[in-house]
């Protein structure tokens, strides 16, 4: 083995080693380190002493550093309806209250705001502005609190939510009903007939309301039917109608056309089958499964106004 | 101490790294136990009902945290889209808290009333059925087995043990009600654990069959629960600034 203290005697112009030496002749030069290294390092170890100065940082004793940095934002107090401007120490929270109306992308966001919380829904519908604002901010909306159940473009789910684009509504189409709807949310309900009418009775009725739509020929079952649906027996008219067409407070659909909400209708390809799924939808009635959530409080009254001329224009409604 | 004798003794550097290590730690996190000054105090926040505190459990059984989280942070873009930050006071009866970081699916902190309970029969059953992108994993079992709930009050008294009010005594049932009102001291009160649970699964049917307890039961109600407890329409929009 050699001495591992030979190398240590540094002749002129070659660097010291550790002084240590492996498997017999493994050394290692002990350079210094760069100088620029070490000031970047000496820079961090200053920047992390100013960064507990200003920001909030080490807990002591019951409390903490509270740092000296602040943010200034402005909310409205919620029972005095004022603006008020506030100047807060800096910290994630102040800073995202600042961020909320100061971001430079919020200032236009604001004015139009303001614009569509003054107008009238007749007002906003007629401006192409406003319009192109609403659908903007309406698609982020509806994306995160409404595709869930209505789908991503409103074309929702047949039998569980309904369709938000065919200009066909339970609960009305003008942008005061929608609103509404939003506001309280709605609760589908029709009793269940399969307690009510007998098996014939069921049949009868179902071929009536196939008719409505021209689905299927007026027959003598028709006939029978329709006097089940406008009579006492079935009293399908107190809330579908005397035209059948829907009463919109009930949230009652239009059963004249080719549109089903619920009973799917369309993709069945005989009568027969048609028939069948009318019948079974009218056996159950709807109670307590098609709900509706509503958004007051959630949402707050701007995003509900957005939203209601939003899925009026999904439906181009009138 | 000699460098050389430390590093051919594991048994003795084992023991220095772990103390190196944890001054680290307990530096950072003691100081934080004598600050209460953080939590903010705000009404209505409660600990879970026994079917929450069931559902709860099957929530972390069935990994539902892997994919999501339940805290929303203060930006803005959370704020937009989920609704108010989340508070520390209101995960103070939730252990282990739920708050995570990996957001596979959305954040669940504010979930509770934003989908109606058939939404949620039908998403955790198949999820595909109402979200066709979704590539949340289907859990049609939960609607098919029955709720376990036969040792809900042992898992309310291990709860107690960590902290939450749950009640034994009635001296702890009278706190409660003055804490908590008469309504939320009765769930609280271990001894009625299961009879609570039941009444609740009854009254609000949650799975949608009728005189049944399945598991989907419990899990419903859970994620209805969540981030409802706290009115925010009555505070002002900076009333928790001062608590950070
Ligand atoms: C939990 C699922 C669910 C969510 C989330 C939901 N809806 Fe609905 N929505 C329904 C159901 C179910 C109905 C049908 C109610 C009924 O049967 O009367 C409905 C009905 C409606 C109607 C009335 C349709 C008509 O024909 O009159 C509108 C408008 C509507 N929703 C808009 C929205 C908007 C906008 C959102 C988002 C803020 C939303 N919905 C979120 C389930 C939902
Ligand atoms: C209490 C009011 C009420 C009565 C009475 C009633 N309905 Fe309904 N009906 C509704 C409502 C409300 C809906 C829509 C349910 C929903 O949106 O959740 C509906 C939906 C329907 C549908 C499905 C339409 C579609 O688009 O899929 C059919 C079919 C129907 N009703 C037929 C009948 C017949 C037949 C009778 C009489 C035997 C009847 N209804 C009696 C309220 C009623
Ligand atoms: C593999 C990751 C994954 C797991 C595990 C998972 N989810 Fe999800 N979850 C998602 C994704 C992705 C979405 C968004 C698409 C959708 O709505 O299905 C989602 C959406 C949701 C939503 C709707 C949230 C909203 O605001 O729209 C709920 C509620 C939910 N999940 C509950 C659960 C529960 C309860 C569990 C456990 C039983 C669970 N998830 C397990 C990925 C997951």
């Amino acid at each position: 083995m050699s001495d591992p203290t030979q190398n240590a005697q540094q002749k002129p112009g070659e660097v010291q080693t550790t002084g240590h030496a492996w498997d017999g002749d493994l050394q290692e030069y002990n350079n210094p380190l760069p100088r620029w290294w070490l000031w970047c390092f000496y820079g961090t170890m200053v920047f992390g002493v100013l960064y507990w100065i200003y920001f909030p940082s080490w807990p002591v004793g019951g409390s903490w550093l509270k740092g000296v940095g602040t943010v200034d934002y402005t909310i409205t107090d919620k029972k005095t309806h004022q603006a008020k401007e506030q100047e807060y120490r800096w910290n994630t929270r102040s800073l995202l209250l600042s961020d909320l109306n100061e971001a430079a992308n919020n200032e236009k966001r604001k004015t139009m705001l303001a614009q569509v919380r003054a107008a009238s829904f007749d007002q906003i519908v007629k401006d192409p502005k406003m319009m192109e604002f609403v659908r903007s901010v309406g698609k982020g909306l509806f994306g995160d609190n409404c595709a869930a159940c209505h789908g991503s473009g409103g074309q929702g789910v047949v039998g569980m939510y309904p369709n938000l684009t065919d200009n066909d509504w339970l609960w009305g189409g003008a942008t005061g009903q929608i609103h509404e709807t939003l506001v309280q949310g709605r609760k589908g309900f029709m009793p269940a007939f399969g307690a009510v009418l007998k098996p014939e009775q069921l049949d009868d009725v179902a071929e009536y309301v196939l008719t409505l739509s021209n689905e299927a020929k007026p027959s003598e079952a028709s006939a029978r039917g329709k006097e089940i649906f406008h009579g006492p027996v079935g009293g399908c008219y107190y809330c579908h109608g005397a035209d059948a067409k829907g009463v919109p407070s009930q949230g009652a659909a239009n059963l004249t056309d080719k549109i089903w909400a619920i009973a799917d209708v369309p993709t069945q390809k005989t009568l027969q089958d048609k028939k069948a799924v009318v019948k079974t939808f009218v056996t159950k009635g709807v109670n307590n499964t098609r709900i509706m959530p509503a958004w007051k409080g959630r949402l707050n009254d701007d995003d509900i106004k957005l939203l209601a001329v939003y899925v009026h224009q999904l439906g181009g409604a009138q | 101490m000699r460098h050389e004798h430390i590093e051919t003794n594991s048994g003795l550097m084992i023991l220095l790294i772990l103390a190196v290590i944890s001054i680290g730690g307990l530096v950072e996190i003691v100081p934080l136990f004598y600050i209460n000054e953080t939590v903010e105090k705000v009404e209505g926040v409660r600990p879970n009902t026994p079917l929450e505190v069931r559902g709860r459990d099957l929530y972390l059984r069935e990994g539902c945290y892997l994919c999501h989280s339940q805290q929303i942070r203060p930006f803005r873009d959370e704020w937009l889209r989920y609704g108010h930050y989340s508070l520390a006071a209101e995960s103070q009866y939730d252990h282990p808290f739920q708050w995570g970081s990996k957001r596979t699916g959305p954040d669940l902190a504010r979930l509770g009333g934003k989908y109606s309970d058939q939404w949620h029969v039908q998403h955790l059953k198949a999820p595909r059925s109402v979200v066709p992108q979704s590539i949340m994993p289907n859990y049609p079992w939960l609607l098919t087995t029955k709720l376990d709930y036969s040792d809900v009050a042992d898992r309310m008294r291990a709860l107690r043990a960590t902290g939450v009010p749950y009640s034994v005594t009635q001296a702890e049932y009278e706190a409660n009600v003055k804490k908590f009102g008469q309504t939320v001291a009765d769930q609280l009160d271990i001894s009625q654990a299961e009879a609570n649970l039941l009444k609740e699964a009854r009254d609000k049917n949650f799975d949608g069959i009728a005189g049944q307890v399945t598991e989907m039961e419990a899990l419903v109600a859970y994620l209805q629960s969540l981030g409802t407890m706290v009115n925010f329409s009555q505070y002002n929009d900076d009333e928790f600034v001062k608590f950070r």
